[in-house]
């Protein structure tokens, strides 16, 4: 099989292929190699790993032979750079973990290695995953593989999880593994015409996971259809007795639940997720995707979900104050960068002046002062309140409907430098992904059709806590009906 | 009280105690908590901060505290909740300690002191909450760099905070005292100051009698409880000085210098801190099962004051002898061991007088004493069958002390059966006397005092051995003539 004609697989495709032994886990591999190596100018890794992809792939192969092949067994997949991975860098796109190579494996990459997954290499990413648009990173930006038509300028790839997002669009990884705080996952997934999964929150243990923001942080799979994210969660997902708020409930398999009737579904469409300046497009696909789902035999419910306006204020309270304090650690003693001064007091404020990024520095300050005395009730107490009436919102609004639908972001990939005068216009790019992580329920992004200048627009499924199957259902469904087959202007082995 | 030149002042004081859980594992992590290993050996990637690490409560840590909680008559706190005390410091990884806060596991409770007048004194506990203990920063390894040792980083320590209820150093003393007693009985801190697995931080200030509480200092990480008395004395009669003379007691840290015997106020770290106190993320709330607890509860070992109390009532000891054998647990259990089936008041005598000198003298805990209960017992059996004299015991006890040697042992091979048989002391009697001829003669012409001294000479003459009461016996009949 060509290199171009093995790229253009899906997982499951590949899954099979391998299994039929049509090709081999090496070739699938060195194929993916050079993909990697052929989209270098994207910046989506900040360390690929061939060496050690071929060995995984080979011990892939072995397993393969002897007919005793896992469930992911030569997949190879890009990890973003804020699981640590044991002995190879692990960045978080901070120069303040310089040379940091943890003697650990992360819980989630621990799981995909067992179950035969072969790692590409470290995938970019907004520094410590602070970012809608992965130009916060130490290593630069990514660039989104598409372009719009005629213009060369070139977008964002959407964050944090932006290197993992353009890899698999770009055909730089079959599947990728990133993490959502604020929509992470799902807004990149949007903006590179990917699918995105940001699981129940405790579906996937943050053991191993560098954090951001702990309440909020969930790792989920991004690939290229939905049954591909299906397969890539099942292997993800378990409790871990090592992550307190890890979840001890059973994992379904995933993919079973795909392909399965939604007739009488009840589909909540929410009437505020609208913002002012929000294109048009954006509306008329939003209305376009519930008329698919009407024609699938859902029902469309309108519903009010009232707490919705103050979800990005309190995230950005409740993110950056609890990222104030996990990033307290890096202080040059143990670990990483370590700028030296004559005082202790100066050897941590050069460490982090030089080893935190704008972006950074603004979260820790903003964080630190919603937690400081005299402003702690005014600002943290008040935004958990809010968090949990977001929860209730949502709580109610499942009592009514099984899912929800809305867009996944209010636009679309912008250029890099585009936004990046206003933090707060920056901000407003999670609107509508960050109630899901307030109140910790699934929520998926599927490529759903293009905008007028040719870049890819995702939709949003929401569901109930633990019913990723429900929300993956949807989601094919979806998927399905968009018949979503545009690729970008960049695929590695020229596409096909 | 104290009585200065303008007049009375009284002292009020409220101790936070840091108590060192005894756990093999720490609060949060798996790593071992060997006291006076190599540096930076007792450590796992969670004590050290490293990236993605996450905390997982220790349930053994749990059950201590609440254990503790329940033997300081404490509210069990069913949730409650651990935050994070946001600080910079080079011994603290990751820029916070796990603390608890607002909910902590333990509400009020109390400790009930026995006051050398004899009567009670009820102090109250304010809370025990649990937390993690830092590292420790080495000053003293390199000229201009500080090294880090990050072995008791991760411990688990409960945090005892009393009602400002104590009056003076000596009340402060007792109290720890007591309160170090309640932790050994129930094996939740070993209580060893020296090695820092207690820790107090003072709180002291002083007022007029009847008059609202004066501003406090707080006096932090003293190691002994002889420090702790120091420290409140000198920085009470501190604050009246400065106040009789027009000042103006600050709200400060202050440190206490071993050396000089002062407290001075801690340097630099002035800056009050602002310690961004909030829930945990990476924890869910501790919820108890209170049926655990009152497992727990019903588990618990009996406590000192219940320990004396019974002594009392069971043995017939005063209070003063039950309070001074139920301080330590071995004593009380040594105590318990060596009445049982003896006379109690004997047995209480022998622990307190020559067991207790022993101790003393040999400078060893009761564990470490080569007696056991059983010889004890086995040497007050020997008096009461007249084996041996009560004198000759104390002999024999001495040498028990220094070779761990049963009692009939050294009583056989040193030959110190007492002499029962009446001919023998007959004729012990009648070569003493007719050697004094003399003074038996003083004797009938009415020395009385005399009489003393040929005991003395008999017993001599038979090494001890003699039968008290034969020798009474048979010397008063023959001085009769």
């Amino acid at each position: 099989m060509s290199d171009p004609a093995l790229l253009a697989l899906d997982l499951a495709g590949a899954r099979d292929g391998l299994t039929r032994k049509l090709f081999s886990a090496r070739e699938l591999t060195s194929a993916y190699n050079d993909a990697v190596a052929e989209a270098k100018r994207l910046n989506a890794y900040i360390t690929p790993t061939p060496e050690r992809a071929l060995a995984m792939a080979d011990a892939a192969d072995r397993r393969l032979a002897r007919g005793e092949a896992l469930p992911l067994d030569g997949i190879p997949v890009a990890v973003k750079d804020l699981y640590c991975t044991k002995g190879v860098l692990t960045t978080a796109g901070s120069h303040i973990l310089d040379g940091f190579h943890p003697p650990y494996e992360s819980t989630v990459t621990e799981k995909l290695w067992r179950a035969g997954a072969v790692m590409l290499g470290k995938a970019n990413l907004d520094e410590f995953a602070m970012g809608s648009s992965n130009t916060t990173s130490w290593y630069g930006p990514v660039e989104n593989p598409w372009h719009r038509p005629g213009d060369n300028r070139p977008l964002v790839p959407g964050g944090s999880s932006g290197g993992s997002a353009a890899a698999v669009a770009a055909r730089a990884a079959l599947a990728a593994i990133g993490t959502d705080t604020g929509g992470s996952i799902r807004q990149p997934a949007s903006f590179c015409g990917i699918v995105g999964l940001k699981p129940t929150y405790g579906r996937c243990s943050r053991w191993g996971v560098v954090a951001y923001a702990s309440s909020l942080d969930h790792p989920g799979p991004m690939g290229r259809t939905v049954r591909d994210v299906a397969i890539l969660l099942r292997a993800m997902a378990g409790h871990d007795p090592r992550d307190s708020t890890s979840a001890p409930v059973p994992v379904p398999d995933f993919e079973a639940a795909l392909g399965g009737d939604i007739a009488g579904l009840r589909v909540g469409i929410p009437r505020e997720y609208r913002v002012d300046g929000m294109p048009d497009e954006i509306e008329v696909l939003w209305q376009q995707g519930v008329e698919w789902l009407r024609a699938s035999g859902a029902a469309p419910v309108e519903i009010s979900l009232p707490m919705t306006r103050y979800a990005l204020p309190a995230y950005y309270i409740v993110a950056l104050a609890e990222a104030s304090s996990n990033l307290a650690r890096y202080d040059g003693v143990r670990f990483g960068l370590r700028v030296a001064g004559d005082s202790l007091e100066e050897m941590y404020e050069l460490t982090r002046a030089a080893g935190f990024g704008a972006e950074v520095r603004r979260r820790v300050l903003i964080g630190t002062y919603v937690l400081s005395a005299g402003y702690y009730d005014a600002y943290y107490l008040k935004a958990q309140r809010v968090r949990a009436l977001i929860a209730r919102d949502f709580a109610r609004a499942f009592e009514r409907v099984d899912c929800i639908l809305t867009p996944t972001a209010p636009s679309a990939a912008f250029a890099i430098g585009e936004k990046s005068g206003d933090p707060i216009e920056m901000y407003l790019n999670d609107v509508f992904t960050v109630p899901a992580n307030l109140a910790g329920v699934p929520a998926a992004s599927v490529p759903a059709g293009l905008t007028g200048n040719g870049l890819p627009l995702g939709l949003q499924i929401t569901g109930r806590a633990f019913d990723e199957e429900t929300v993956l259902r949807v989601a094919e469904v979806l998927e399905r009906a968009a018949q979503f087959r545009h690729l970008p202007a960049f695929v590695a082995g020229g596409g096909s | 009280m104290i009585e200065s030149r303008t007049g009375k002042w009284e002292t009020v004081i409220g101790l936070e105690v840091h108590a060192q859980v005894v756990s093999k594992a720490k609060l949060f992590s798996g790593a071992g908590t060997d006291f006076g290993a190599e540096p930076n050996t007792q450590v796992s990637p969670v004590d050290a901060a490293f990236p993605g690490m996450l905390p997982v409560i220790n349930r053994f840590c749990v059950e201590q505290a609440v254990k503790t909680g329940l033997g300081l008559a404490a509210e069990i706190n069913l949730p409650s909740v651990f935050e994070r005390k946001n600080y910079f410091y080079p011994d603290l990884p990751a820029g916070y300690q796990i603390s608890q806060y607002l909910q902590p596991i333990v509400g009020h409770g109390r400790v009930t002191l026995d006051m050398p007048d004899g009567t009670v004194r009820k102090i109250g506990i304010t809370r025990l909450h649990l937390e993690q203990d830092a590292g420790k920063s080495l000053h003293d390894q390199h000229p201009s760099l500080t090294y880090v040792d990050l072995n008791r980083a991760g411990v688990a320590l409960m945090e005892i905070v009393s009602e400002p209820d104590l009056r003076s150093a000596e009340e402060a003393g007792l109290y720890l005292r007591k309160l170090r007693s309640i932790l050994r009985y129930l094996g939740t801190c070993d209580g060893n100051m020296e090695e820092g697995s207690l820790r107090c931080d003072c709180n002291v200030s002083v007022r007029r009698p009847g008059e609202p509480l004066g501003t406090r200092s707080e006096i932090k990480n003293l190691n002994s409880i002889r420090y702790v008395m120091q420290a409140i004395d000198y920085e009470a009669r501190r604050q009246i000085e400065l106040i009789e003379e027009g000042g103006r007691v600050e709200q400060q840290t202050r440190l206490f210098d071993v050396g000089r015997g002062i407290t001075r106020p801690m340097r630099s770290k002035e800056e009050a801190h602002d310690y961004r106190y909030f829930p945990d993320p990476d924890l869910v709330p501790l919820v108890l099962d209170s049926d655990w607890v009152e497992q727990i509860r019903a588990e618990l070992p009996e406590l000192p004051d219940a320990k004396k109390a019974r002594f009392m009532s069971e043995y017939g000891l005063s209070a003063d002898d039950a309070g001074v054998l139920v301080t330590e647990k071995e004593t009380a259990l040594f105590f318990e061991r060596v009445a049982e089936g003896r006379d109690a008041k004997t047995a209480a005598n022998w622990v307190m007088g020559d067991l207790f000198g022993a101790l003393n003298r040999l400078g060893v805990g009761i564990e470490h004493l080569p007696v056991s209960a059983e010889q004890l017992g086995a040497l007050i059996d020997l008096i009461a069958d007249g084996t041996i004299s009560g004198r000759l015991a104390k002999d024999v006890f001495a040498e028990m002390a220094t070779s761990g040697a049963d009692p009939a042992a050294i009583v056989a091979t040193k030959g110190l059966r007492q002499v029962t048989d009446s001919a023998a002391i007959e004729a012990a009697i009648d070569t003493v006397l007719a050697a004094q001829a003399d003074k038996v003669a003083e004797y009938r012409a009415g020395r009385d005092k005399l009489y003393g001294y040929f005991v003395g000479q008999i017993m001599r003459a038979t090494q001890g051995k003699a039968n008290p009461a034969l020798v009474n016996q048979f010397l008063k009949k023959k001085l009769a003539g």
